[in-house]
């Protein structure tokens, strides 16, 4: 796959997030915590209007429009900041952006800024990735 | 700002745990798990559920998604449900901090991770930092795992920021 500077992928990586996706990946990562899929709990004990999304569903959820477009293992690097929560009725769609493509060791090494956003274009996940091109 | 206020969050005996490896965790990469995770994400490229699709293109078994590192074997005598990665143990802030968020994580990958791997992952405290934002006063943990698999050989680093509030 060749890569240069300023191409671009997006895709709508989940529409009208609910319980049940929220759920699957609690299931998924072992992550139990009740914030995610108690109600009542996210209420009382921190104060939220209901459930949210873990941040490593977002991270996942972009992941996947990373290797929709480059490939199952071609990443070498993947770190996301989590800047906003994502609610039920969320629908989030995740953005790649080259950067920079170099070769290194005979291999070319794409950086790509990602930034993932919900359906009122306020960000979710900012990161950046290294891909193997 | 009143003298309560005044007295930092972290305190010498979490100052004290930053950088103290913690005893290592087993992470088994199985291929329930992965089309499990695979699945929870919304993947729909076969590699991550077909063993013969996985093969076809190369790997030796399924792959693991991004953000996917395996399994943590489950020892009910390690802390029970919070199990060893339960998230506010050890030494604790000044003042309680009773709320969370995941501030990001950062996974840099070595090589492929594929079904039948078994990891082995230590972690440690790698920074605390303190700060005032929307919220509130926070408290910024960072921790570092090195994952290595069956041969020894590092395979991923992560590194979490969690944000406690």
């Amino acid at each position: 796959m060749t890569l240069k500077v300023g191409d671009k992928h997006e895709q709508v990586v989940i529409e009208n997030v609910n319980r049940t996706h929220i759920v699957k990946y609690a299931g998924a990562s072992g992550d139990f915590n009740p914030l995610h899929h108690d109600d009542t709990k996210a209420k009382d004990l921190a104060g939220y209007p209901s459930v949210f999304a873990h941040g490593m569903l977002s991270m996942g959820l972009t992941g996947r429009m990373l290797t929709d477009w480059l490939g199952a293992t071609a990443l070498k690097k993947y770190g996301v900041r989590f800047t906003r929560q994502v609610w039920p009725g969320d629908t989030l769609t995740a953005k790649g952006e080259v950067t920079d493509v170099k070769e290194e060791g005979g291999k070319q090494l794409a950086t790509i800024k990602v930034v993932t956003v919900n359906q009122n274009g306020e960000s979710v996940v900012e990161g950046e990735a290294v891909a193997e091109v | 700002m009143t003298e309560a206020q005044a007295v930092p969050l972290i305190t010498d005996a979490m100052r004290a745990e930053v950088g103290v490896e913690s005893s290592p965790t087993t992470y088994e990469v199985d291929k329930t798990m992965i089309r499990l995770f695979a699945r929870s994400v919304g993947h729909t490229d076969p590699v991550y559920y077909d063993e013969a699709a996985a093969k076809a293109a190369g790997y030796r078994s399924l792959p693991c998604p991004p953000g996917y590192l395996g399994t943590p074997v489950f020892k009910p005598s390690a802390g029970g449900e919070a199990g060893p990665m339960g998230r506010n143990r050890g030494a604790q802030p000044s003042r309680p901090l009773n709320r969370v968020l995941n501030g990001g994580t950062d996974i840099e990958y070595l090589d492929d991770i594929c079904a039948g791997d078994v990891l082995t992952a230590t972690s440690h405290l790698a920074n605390l930092e303190e700060t005032k934002g929307s919220i509130g006063e926070m408290l910024i943990v960072t921790n570092k795992t090195v994952y290595k698999n069956q041969d020894g050989k590092v395979v991923a680093v992560s590194t979490g920021t969690a944000i406690r509030y």
